[in-house]
């Protein structure tokens, strides 16, 4: 055996040109493949912590009609209950009330359509990340009368800056049109354009005298201390309103990720099977070219299981050596890109109308670098078979000849 | 004693067509331990098909071979290969050695396959390669020597398991005239103190000079058969 594993591993290195450029090709395979991956599913888990830093969070309470077509009217039923609930629940880092309310948000330059969130700005602060996100202007600290703060986009839309005008029109609790000004004091930009364009915060206290919803709340959104006690944590609340996780709010975000993963796992099988047929080519090539030497081997005695060991075993070193190179160059990429990001400016508008941000920061989890090297390993096994089997149909009298 | 023995070795191509050639055509000859014998013929008399029929290269379509009184056409595929490892030692014309191998790997690589112990492998190597002159060349690889130390590398190889006797075919066809002559002396050597048994085949005269007995074939058949001291007519 010992024989067996010098031949092979010298015979790799015979033609040290042809088997470099295999291994090469083989590790940059390897490599672009992983990098697309993380790239892909670096860009989904933006898009998803983005939609739960910005408005999400990890659990929201609702009435439980609430949601089937946001009628204002569908506020918590166990308002007090539920404080005093999430205020003993440990895993809590933080919660904040809201007020969700559709309506018009107009200037001389146009109107559109938005969402208009009433919150607690200290609470609001704790549990999204909006007010780390402003570009401008302040998270209401400024202003004491009808603040509003708003989206890059929509502040575009509308020709709006900071200490602009904004009237604000909705119906309130008894349908009656209610128009509203309040001035610019932030302006914010999230990695998702369309949040950006279609939602504003304004302070409870402006907001719930106008609705007509003075003391009620439509939503509480809960942050854990992390993803993990999101389970837990949901169990714990005892409530006749619906509990749901980010995932069950959206359950696109949370079936994108596992969609994403199993198409790059298509993908990144389809290039290793691209890379198999150029590993086939070599080795056929190596076979065809040792006609004479195989032959000799099987004439002096050589079984042939020996020799289809032997081609198994050329195959796997060149693997074995373009494998690590690929899943190293691949880990240094992904680990500079994950912390610098990739620079995507020039496509930013359809990045940020997805949810993802322009600058892309690559993700990978380890897992996927043990399961592509396996999927490597095996599918240079498989591709060995075709020239072993081949070296095995030599006829040794025919192959010793010289032609 | 005999080590080759051959009836009624037919090895026909095509048969019953048109283009039917038959390049072993009614052998039937022994070869007894120690001779040192040469085929000869013209191009296409049928001495390397009938050179592989006896090694098992090759199977015949009638006829049999015995080898130390085994019939080898009735071994598996398997068995034959194992069967040539332990019993037959082949020369080639181009030499054949691994190139990636030095030339005490190549000579040790039978016994490799053989399994026998590290040892005894490097006891036999160095007198085989001694033997044949070559101690000096231990760690060249092929690539680094001349076409006669190569052959001669590869007389080693076939001796180095100590075979029943050795088939080389064509052995001196890439030599020139020094490389031939040592070649012959080392086998000629090791044939008058080994008793090794060689068989070649060959359109060299110096290797026919050199041989002890001497088989002509003509169209797959023995033509004539002759022993230095002896002349048997096939014609």
């Amino acid at each position: 055996m010992k024989t067996l594993i010098k031949i092979a591993w010298r015979n790799v290195w015979r033609n040290k040109l042809r088997s470099t450029i295999v291994m090469l090709s083989i590790g940059l395979g390897i490599w672009s493949g992983l990098f697309i991956m993380a790239m892909t599913l670096g860009m989904n888990e933006q898009r998803m912590s983005g939609a739960i830093d910005s408005y999400l969070s990890h659990i929201q309470i609702h009435h439980p009609k609430f949601q089937d077509d946001y009628n204002k009217k569908y506020t918590l039923i166990d308002d007090a209950n539920l404080t005093e609930q999430l205020d003993t629940i440990p895993q809590i880092k933080a919660y904040s009330q809201r007020l969700f309310v559709t309506g018009m948000a107009s200037t001389a330059k146009g109107n559109y359509g938005v969402h208009i969130m009433g919150i607690f700005p200290e609470n609001e602060k704790k549990v999204t990340s909006i007010s780390q996100q402003l570009i401008e202007g302040t998270y209401f600290k400024r202003l004491k009368q009808n603040p509003i703060v708003i989206g890059k986009k929509l502040a575009d839309r509308l020709g709006l800056k900071i200490n602009s005008k904004v009237v604000l029109n909705f119906l309130d609790k008894n349908n009656n049109t209610i128009a509203n000004s309040f001035r610019v004091e932030g302006i914010f930009k999230t990695t998702n354009s369309i949040f950006d364009e279609g939602t504003v915060f304004v302070k409870y206290q402006d907001m719930a005298p106008l609705v007509g919803l003075e003391g009620k709340f439509h939503e509480v959104a809960i942050l854990t201390d992390n993803m993990e006690d999101i389970k837990a944590v949901k169990s714990e609340i005892v409530t006749q309103d619906s509990v749901e996780s980010w995932d069950e709010i959206s359950p696109e975000l949370g079936y994108t990720q596992t969609l994403l993963e199993d198409f790059m796992f298509i993908f990144m099988g389809i290039v290793l099977l691209a890379l198999a047929f150029g590993i086939i080519n070599i080795m056929l090539m190596a076979v065809l070219e040792r006609r004479r030497e195989l032959g000799m081997l099987l004439c002096i005695g050589m079984s042939k299981r020996k020799v289809f060991g032997m081609i198994l075993l050329e195959t796997l070193f060149i693997a074995f050596v373009a494998t690590p190179l690929g899943m190293f160059l691949s880990y240094l990429s992904i680990t500079y890109f994950g912390k610098n990001g990739i620079d995507l400016s020039i496509v930013s508008a359809g990045l940020e109308s997805w949810g993802a941000g322009s600058k892309v920061f690559t993700h990978l989890p380890l897992t996927f670098y043990w399961s592509i090297t396996l999927m490597t390993l095996t599918v240079a096994f498989l591709a060995a078979l075709i020239p072993a089997r081949r070296a095995l149909k030599l006829n040794p009298a025919e192959a010793v000849k010289i032609i | 004693m005999k080590v080759i023995q051959t009836n009624e070795l037919f090895k026909i191509y095509n048969e019953g067509r048109g283009n039917e050639v038959r390049a072993v055509n009614g052998v039937t000859t022994t070869i007894e331990k120690g001779e040192f014998t040469a085929i000869v013929g013209p191009s296409g008399s049928g001495k390397t098909t009938l050179l592989n029929i006896m090694g098992g290269l090759d199977s015949p379509n009638s006829g049999n071979v015995f080898i130390d009184g085994i019939d080898i056409g009735k071994l598996k595929e398997n068995e034959l290969i194992n069967f040539r490892l332990h019993n037959i030692g082949f020369v080639f014309q181009a030499y054949n050695l691994i190139p990636v191998l030095n030339a005490k790997e190549n000579v040790g690589f039978v016994m490799l396959l053989q399994h026998y112990s590290e040892k005894q492998i490097d006891e036999r190597v160095e007198s085989l390669l001694n033997a044949v002159g070559l101690k000096d060349q231990i760690e060249k690889r092929p690539n680094e020597m001349s076409g006669g130390q190569q052959q001669r590398i590869a007389v080693a190889r076939a001796l180095a398991s100590k075979p029943k006797f050795v088939l080389a075919d064509e052995p001196t066809a890439n030599l020139d005239s020094k490389s031939t002559s040592d070649l012959l002396d080392i086998m000629e050597k090791l044939n008058r103190e080994e008793g090794m048994t060689f068989v070649f085949s060959t359109h060299d005269q110096r290797v026919i000079d050199r041989a002890h007995r001497i088989i002509n074939l003509e169209d797959g058949k023995i033509k004539s058969d002759t022993k230095k001291s002896t002349q048997i007519d096939k014609a």
